[in-house]
């Protein structure tokens, strides 16, 4: 038994300590947000924060996260309205949508750090999060945007 | 669950997928072929869609959601013809039942060519105004009125007269009586309220909260998860396997043989894994295991110098070229390209003794009902298919072999099976774009426009290799926007040699047009810059025959000031292409590092995709295209070794990132004719607008996709 805090609620998962926290999150706990794009920390797809920092799930043994809390996207805010999700929504960002729980949770990692972020910083923080639709674009002038709803600007 | 479970469990299973969505799967409703059951209190003229007396208007939209809008588009289209609130439309995704839902165009129902709004435009418009007609009528059958005094507006039918009103929902059991108009008047389109104006996307909240249900999401009772080992030579066969350390592996259920390979069925997709990880198999793995691109290039070449069958042939082209004038020549080629779409191929089945059920994240759901069908020997109305949102589908979800995987092994073990692809799997065991190879010779004139144009295409045809045209003919999709290029040229020779090595081919994010929109685009450019004229001129000079081409053309130039001074080391290249019925015209702007790096700065388009339905959605389109269109321009490229493919994940088949994105700046020329296709046009003009700058900055012409930067290397 491996116990783990998930958007603010204590689980008792009964899984190999080897395995990948993204599978424990999809299939064990059935938050399905949380997407499989590559299991080698290349595309971004899996992105949680743990205790608070942007983490790839597919490369996250089960070992590393006992006792520790994690934020999935389910858990990024009760109605969808994190800054981040609002500036989404304005910008009308998603196209699949598949790659967008992984760029949402980096961006909101990204925001909690830098709450004014440079292009450069929207560089470094995101280039870890492949979009195949090609939603770059939009994602740069969403988190742009979320920074600024976030410092109540209108 | 088991083999026995009840019709009712099976409809709160599949429920249960779309509960609390805006975008529901529906309960198949009649039989294939059939008439619409009527239900009381539902106005359900046709099958597009149905109001309840609460005035609920529900669409049904045929062509799934792979991320181009059409969740979005089709609900516009239907909303605005029917007077009803946009904002207040339920959407469901339509069953596999070709006989009600499929394309009219192309008579299945499989969705790929761009073709969702071009194709049904006329029909769902006409479906939703016979609607609006209906409940005209019985407003005016309920006041007594002529029908022609009263009006629809945003869910109701007026009486301005009298002042009387009444919504939609409370005329629901007056209109179910009347008889569906055939001809029905269509607005007038100064009357639109939706399509034509910039429209948010409507699945945006369940696409950024988590709760969007694609494919692998699908959770079943009762399912089990499994991983496939396939044979990594394309058409080997499983000569004999071991299962015993893969069954001894916690979790692991099953482990069967399908057409596919070894299918180990577990509790959960990481246990799946190490299943397969321990399994033993040994391959026949067949003829293809003798190929590798060395020796598709040496094919190639050698048919290149073959004739090959004459797809276009205006003038004498072979004439004027041998007549001793000085003929430029080049070799253009492209590699075998993967679709990578974000989600993995996967599916989920439910096989019963007397009924299929298949979750999939679809661009076919009549080909996956129809697959289902003939794996289970049920009959077609007895296989249900959920189309889930798809995770990217650029024309790979219109095969079948996923869907093959999750059938078979559901009723191989006799359980629902979710069978889930890893990125190596996707990415080993595609339906790959051909690699072409490309013969050009042209000779100019006097005044240095071409007196004769020579090219010879050698490559597989997908059309033939897929039997969807017949061996021996000219494969449409492979000459696409070459035999249809549109320069003036007098003497115009375009041939095409089959020449298939046995990989397999798929359509590709604009297909034929997605490379030879680069052959045809860069080897003009080599003319201009030969005649020593500027490339944009030189092009426009050539278009007379194409307005559209020229009219895009221009809007890209102006745009993006052609021949205005740039920062020190940028450069600009131009492209312009048909395909899927749109005009597209492409100005890059790029400068190249010193080590031979390529950095696109900005991307200047210009579409004539007819009627822009949702204008936001064509940028949107055009912004996803230029991504898909430069990742493959700079790195795109699969390789095969021995019948293998080289590849295997997104360290050795890189995509474009964040940090690479240029500034890209969508301008539409509204031209008023039919709509044209968005997912698609975006593709063909990117890379020679790139290459073409790069030319520009270099003196290096690059004529092999990718794009190598160690030739770019400056000392
Ligand atoms: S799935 Fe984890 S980074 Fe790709
Ligand atoms: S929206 Fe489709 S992969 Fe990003």
């Amino acid at each position: 038994m491996i116990s783990l805090t998930v958007n603010g609620k204590l689980h008792q998962v009964d899984v190999p300590p080897e395995m990948p926290l993204l599978w424990a999150i999809r299939e064990t706990l059935g938050l399905t947000g949380t997407k499989y794009g590559c299991g080698m920390a290349l595309c971004g797809a899996c992105t949680v924060h743990l205790n608070g920092d942007p983490v790839r799930a597919c490369v996250t043994p089960m070992s590393a996260v006992a006792g520790k809390s994690v934020t999935t996207i389910e858990g990024l805010s009760d109605k969808g309205d994190h800054p981040v999700q609002r500036a989404w929504t304005e910008v009308d960002v998603p196209q699949c949508g598949y790659c967008q729980p992984g760029q949402i949770m980096s961006a909101a990692a990204l925001l909690a750090a830098k709450p004014s972020p440079t292009d450069a910083d929207i560089d470094d923080a995101m280039s870890g999060n492949i979009c195949r639709c090609g939603t770059y674009q939009r994602i740069r002038a969403a988190i742009h945007r979320a920074a600024a709803l976030k410092k109540g600007g209108a | 669950m088991n083999a026995l479970i009840t019709r009712r469990a099976l409809l709160r299973g599949g429920l249960a997928v779309g509960a609390g969505l805006t975008v529901g799967f529906p309960v198949a409703r009649g039989a294939r072929g059939a008439a619409l059951a009527q239900t009381a209190g539902v106005f359900a003229p046709n099958q597009w869609l149905r109001i309840d007396r609460d005035g609920v208007v529900t669409i049904v939209n045929s062509v799934p959601e792979m991320g181009q809008g059409s969740l979005t588009t089709t609900s516009m289209i239907i909303a605005d013809e029917l007077d009803a609130i946009l904002d207040q439309v339920r959407v469901e995704q339509a069953p596999a039942n070709p006989a009600l839902y499929k394309n009219p165009v192309t008579g299945t129902q499989s969705y790929g060519g761009s073709r969702g709004v071009r194709d049904h435009l006329a029909m769902w418009r006409k479906a939703a105004a016979a609607a609006r007609e209906m409940l005209a009528q019985a407003a005016a059958d309920e006041w007594g009125v002529p029908v022609e005094s009263v009006e629809t507006e945003q869910g109701a039918v007026v009486h301005r007269p009298s002042g009387r009103r009444l919504l939609y929902g409370q005329l629901v059991d007056r209109a179910q009586q009347l008889p569906v108009p055939q001809n029905p008047a269509l607005k007038s389109p100064d009357k639109f309220r939706y399509i034509g104006k910039p429209v948010k996307r409507r699945d945006t909240p369940e696409k950024i909260t988590g709760r969007g249900i694609y494919g692998t999401d699908v959770q079943v009772p009762g399912m089990l998860v499994a991983s496939i080992e396939r044979c990594p030579v394309f058409g080997g066969k499983v000569k004999s396997f071991d299962a015993t350390a893969a069954t001894r592996v916690k979790g692991v259920k099953h482990v069967v043989q399908v057409s596919n390979g070894i299918a180990v069925v577990a509790d959960g997709f990481w246990t799946a894994l190490q299943g397969r990880r321990a399994l033993r198999v040994t391959w026949d793995e067949g003829p293809m295991a003798q190929v590798s691109s060395t020796m598709i290039t040496r094919e190639y070449e050698a048919a290149a110098k073959q004739p090959g069958q004459v797809a276009r042939n205006d003038g004498d082209a072979e004439k004027v070229l041998a007549a001793g004038g000085r003929v430029h020549e080049a070799v253009y080629q492209v590699p075998f390209l993967e679709h990578a779409c974000m989600e993995p191929m996967n599916a989920t089945a439910q096989v019963m003794p007397d009924a299929c059920v298949v979750w999939a994240p679809t661009q076919n759901p009549g080909g996956t009902q129809a697959t289902a069908a003939r794996l289970t020997g049920l009959p077609p109305e007895k296989v249900t298919v959920h189309t889930t949102l798809l995770g990217g589908g650029f024309g790979r979800r219109g095969e079948q072999d996923f869907i093959v995987d999750a059938v078979e092994t559901s009723k191989a073990v006799g359980a629902p099976v979710k069978v889930m692809w890893t990125r190596e799997d996707d990415i080993t065991h595609g339906f790959y774009r051909p690699a072409t190879y490309n013969l050009f010779r042209a000779t100019l004139d006097a005044r240095g426009v071409p007196a004769a144009w020579f090219t010879r295409m050698v490559g597989p045809g997908i059309l033939i290799q897929k039997g969807r045209a017949q061996a021996g003919t000219i494969d449409a999709a492979a000459v696409e926007a070459v035999r249809n290029m549109p320069y003036d040229v007098p003497n115009l020779r375009i041939e095409w040699t089959n020449k298939d090595l046995g990989i397999p081919l798929g359509f590709w994010r604009s297909v034929g047009p997605s490379q030879n929109g680069f052959i045809i685009e860069s080897f003009i450019d080599e003319l201009a810059h030969l005649a020593g004229k500027d490339p944009y001129e030189y092009r426009r000079a050539l278009l007379g025959k194409s307005p559209r081409h020229k009219a895009v053309l221009e809007l890209a130039a102006t745009r993006a000031n052609w021949g205005a001074p740039l920062p020190t080391g940028h450069t600009r290249g131009i492209a312009v292409a048909f395909s899927y019925g749109s005009y597209v015209a492409h100005v890059a702007e790029v400068s190249v590092a010193r080590d031979g790096a390529v950095r696109t700065h900005r991307l200047v388009a210009a579409i004539d995709a007819g009627l822009a339905v949702n204008p936001e959605n064509v940028k949107a389109q055009m912004e996803g295209g230029a991504v898909y269109a430069l990742t493959a321009a700079l790195y795109g490229r699969i390789t095969i070794d021995r019948g293998r493919v080289q590849q295997s994940n997104f360290h050795d088949y890189p995509m474009l990132r964040i940090n690479e994105m240029p500034v890209v700046e969508v301008h539409i020329l509204d031209s008023g004719e039919a709509p044209g296709g968005l997912g698609e046009p975006g593709v063909p003009t990117v890379a020679p607008a790139v290459c073409n700058a790069i030319y520009a900055a270099t003196g290096r012409r690059i004529r092999t996709l990718p794009i190598n930067r160690d030739e770019l290397k400056r000392a």
